[in-house]
């Protein structure tokens, strides 16, 4: 943190100045930031992967790439998305900006630690770019053995990249679980923080407990493929299975790694936009919290048809279902929190009923997925594949743009065009549901996932979900022009531009480095209105 | 020829709006559990967005309505509610998708044991009798099969998309899966496990015959030895999995065509021109990387071991006769 106050008129973006400032900067803000710009370049270049996936796509047979391209893309789609986008997308750029203005602290308790993690999320991606350049893997994200154990492609390179980037969202966790302990503004009780930073608090839980449980299975995968520790591959006495349920001890956790943040988001969005405090403070808490537990104990719904035992089956789709309870209190909140409000239309709030819906349907047929019959059938074909779009682009990402559109004002103190973001976020659900919804119906009809080349029969939806991905696409483009055109032009922003009621609220924007003024002192729960104007 | 209706589906078949027909006696049940959940989502779906829609409606932001009429934050009766009723739908759809699996995973005790091997990228399948048939899994209808599968190297997954059936087929372990196919017809098998560059190439099918054709078959299979070249050439090119991938009627599949093969000059990736000879077809049989086409795909498995060298005189002689 800077030594010396900040001078009236300066804000956190232009004091201290100089590139020196911001590469060894302390402030929680200047690393969101960072994070944010570093994480919105790896969702640009995974995005342009899935553009060049869904054209090889519009007929059947070679159109771009060999066999081998192609599955050299999947993969590095899979991985850029899922390990350098959407696990520290939220927490990590909104989450490390927000949460400590949220709970009235001038910084997170660890600001040394908090860059480390940005450094080390750098190297890991770096590990990644290495990857891709030097034969890019092509096992899919998942490395299932012994097809990793034994492809000539750069798995090792690929592993230790996600490997590193483990740390960086450990070190986060920790940041994060110890700031909400320890420095809430006087006066901020349990029942008193927003419910983003419950949602960040169960997220940090799952990062401390699962990311060392792949840190070690990616490992022992490098060594296998180094020195020939037989571990997961069968022809060195390991066994193939056993990765599988490694790799998805922290791969299920990670998927609410990705979702409670998110829902943390919406939770902010409904209860600003509708001028109204939240229904059901408690239930959507402490069903954060349960999520989080159960996580844990559902990873083997992965494996229905991977010869685990039946038992294990039957018990895994038992805690399956389970752990979709808590969502579904979640939404039932939401939209009872809409109850003789005072709603508006802007466009995070654009975001939240994309979200609701998109996450419904995702939600909808997780519930298909979870049923062990049904499963055995869409298992590994292209159903699976709409369905976890719907919950991590559906859910995740339409949570994310809302949450950036939300405090982007905060960020930096400009407004962005109204009517270009409503312009574009209609591109981007409308694109979405026409690349996806059309996957639910080629799963159903047997098309199997990570294909290169499908039968004839498979064709026109094929096709009418690559429009879909242009239509996506040209959505992402317009959001990208008026962004960045708002830093340049936009109006400048009020301190609450949009009525909310927590307290990143309260301070300027964007704020000083020191994030207030003074110590705010809380007398009232998150959402209480009467005493803020709007 | 029995009671069973013959179908003649190309492969996958015309099915319902969502899925390819239903093709064994239990696959309706997996359907019906699907269309089940489907229902009760798209009932709870509008039921949900019908309350969504008439807040935004009613509670929108108007000068009469500048501040929420009235702060309500909890009511205990309803999140029990919309807790409880879930869980309960939820318990009926598990216990549902529960006793479907139990019956698609447990084969009866009168099953005929068929043995599957797979390998990249194709699907080998080892009948009681000794015959062996490499990408068309043969079988009578009305009657279960068990399949007991194991991998040469990676994990793949054995789909049948109209039986509802799929299981993975892991090296060095062995899995199993049973179906009771109810009409004659042929049906398109899949590999769903990710395993390569030929993942997508790993096709197979499962032909569905009567008991008397399936009897044939088999006294088919064993005999050959007293053939003519060309004639045997078109018995492997059908059994042997080499339909999966060339066609004979010019048009170009996962493989080059063999029609107006023989003879012909080839470009091969590397821009060599190679002349389709005797021994081309010999090499390409028994080490397919060593010359690939160009514009194809280096995903042909290598038939050493697995044809006799009757057997590739035949597929040449054969070959000789596809002008």
């Amino acid at each position: 943190m800077s030594s010396e106050p900040t001078p009236a008129g300066m804000n956190y973006l232009n004091f201290p100045k100089g590139i020196k400032s911001w590469l060894c900067t302390l402030d929680h803000k200047r690393i969101g930031i960072m994070y944010l710009l570093f994480i919105c370049i790896s969702f640009a270049l995974g995005g342009l992967f899935a553009l060049a996936l869904r054209l090889e796509h519009l007929n059947p047979g070679p159109l771009l790439f060999t066999a081998k391209q192609y599955n050299q893309l999947f993969t590095l789609h899979g991985a850029i998305m899922v390990f350098l986008f959407i696990v520290p997308s939220i927490p990590a750029s909104l989450g490390n900006f927000i949460l400590p203005l949220m709970l009235g602290a001038k910084d997170v308790a660890f600001p040394r630690l908090n860059l480390a993690s940005l450094y080390i999320y750098v190297i890991g991606a770096c590990f990644c770019v290495y990857s891709m350049i030097a034969g890019a893997a092509d096992t899919g994200w998942t490395f299932y053995t012994p097809y990793s154990s034994t492809t000539d492609t750069s798995v090792i390179s690929m592993t230790l990249g996600a490997f590193i980037l483990g740390f960086s969202s450990i070190f986060t966790g920790i940041n994060f679980l110890v700031t909400i302990h320890k420095l809430r503004a006087p006066g901020m009780k349990w029942f008193r923080m927003p419910l983003f930073v419950w949602a960040l608090y169960a997220t940090s839980i799952i990062q401390i407990l699962a990311t060392p449980v792949l840190g070690i299975t990616l490992l022992l995968l490098i060594l296998e493929r180094s020195i020939g520790v037989g571990i997961f591959n069968p022809a060195l006495g390991g066994d193939p299975v056993l990765f599988q349920h490694f790799f998805w001890f922290y791969s299920h956790p990670a998927v609410y790694i990705m979702i409670l943040p998110a829902m943390g988001v919406i939770s902010e969005l409904v209860t600003t936009f509708s001028k109204k405090d939240i229904f059901g403070y408690k239930s959507i808490a402490f069903s954060s919290i349960s999520i989080a537990i159960i996580s844990f104990l559902v990873w083997g719904h992965h494996l229905f048809v991977s010869g685990q035992s039946d038992f294990a089956d039957m018990l895994f789709s038992l805690l399956t279902f389970l752990v979709g309870i808590p969502s579904g209190i979640k939404v039932f909140n939401w939209i009872a929190t809409m109850y003789k409000g005072s709603i508006s239309f802007e466009t995070p709030f654009l975001y939240f009923l994309s979200f609701l819906a998109l996450f419904c349907i995702g939600g909808f047929t997780g519930i298909m997925l979870g049923s062990l019959s049904l499963d055995v059938y869409f298992h590994d074909t292209y159903f699976v594949v709409a369905h976890f779009h719907y919950v991590m682009m559906g859910g995740v990402v339409m949570a994310f743009l809302g949450g950036l559109h939300y405090w982007w004002p905060k960020m930096f103190g400009k407004m962005y065009s109204e009517f270009w973001g409503k312009i574009a976020c209609a591109f981007i659900f409308v694109g979405f549901n026409m690349v996806f919804f059309t996957q639910f119906i080629l799963g159903a009809k047997g098309m199997p996932r990570r294909y290169f080349n499908y039968l004839d029969q498979y064709q026109p939806l094929h096709a009418f979900s690559t429009y879909g991905s242009w239509v996506l696409g040209v959505g992402f483009l317009i959001m990208g022009f008026y962004l960045i055109d708002s830093l340049v032009n936009g109006k400048k922003a009020s301190d609450n531009p949009w009525g909310g009621t927590t307290l990143e609220w309260t301070t300027q924007s964007p704020p000083i480095a020191e994030n207030f003024l003074e110590t705010p002192h809380v007398t009232q729960g998150p959402y209480e209105r009467g005493k803020v104007a709007h | 020829m029995n009671t069973t209706s013959i179908i003649n589906e190309s492969l996958m078949g015309k099915g319902s709006f969502w899925f390819p027909a239903a093709r064994t006696s239990l696959a309706p049940h997996t359907d019906q559990l699907y269309y089940w959940i489907l229902w009760a989502s798209i009932a709870s779906f509008i039921g949900l967005f019908m309350v969504v829609v008439y807040f935004l409606w009613k509670y929108k932001y108007s000068p009469t309505n500048k501040v929420a009429s009235k702060q309500i934050i909890d009511n205990i009766p309803l999140e029990i509610a919309w807790t409880v009723i879930p869980s309960l739908i939820c318990l009926v759809i598990f216990y549902a998708g529960y006793i479907g699996f139990l019956h698609i995973s447990l084969p009866p005790s009168n099953a005929t044991e068929i043995h599957v091997v797979a390998r990249k990228w194709m699907w080998q399948f080892d009948y009681p009798s000794g015959i062996k048939s490499i990408g068309e899994l043969v079988v009578p209808v009305n009657e279960p099969i068990k399949l007991i599968m194991t991998s040469e190297d990676v994990v793949h997954s054995l789909y049948i998309p109209n039986f509802r059936i799929k299981r993975d087929v892991i090296p060095n372990r062995y899995s199993r899966v049973w179906f009771n196919a109810n009409a004659i017809g042929n049906y398109q098998i899949f590999c769903a496990e990710f395993c390569g560059d030929g993942h997508s190439a790993m096709l197979g099918s499962v032909r569905v015959v009567s008991k008397e054709d399936y009897q044939k078959w088999q006294k088919e299979q064993n005999s050959g030895a007293d053939l003519p070249l060309d004639v045997l050439g078109e018995k492997v090119y059908n059994s042997k999995g080499c339909n999966t991938c060339h066609s004979i009627d010019g048009s170009p599949k996962t493989g080059p065509t063999w029609k107006g093969l023989w003879g012909s000059n080839h470009k091969m990736s590397d821009g060599k021109m190679v002349v389709a000879d005797e021994n081309y077809i010999k090499e390409s049989i028994l080490d397919p990387k060593a010359k690939v086409v160009a514009g194809f795909q280096p995903v042909m498995p290598t038939f050493a071991g697995l044809l006799s060298e009757r057997e590739i005189n035949g597929i040449i002689e054969y070959l000789k006769k596809l002008k």
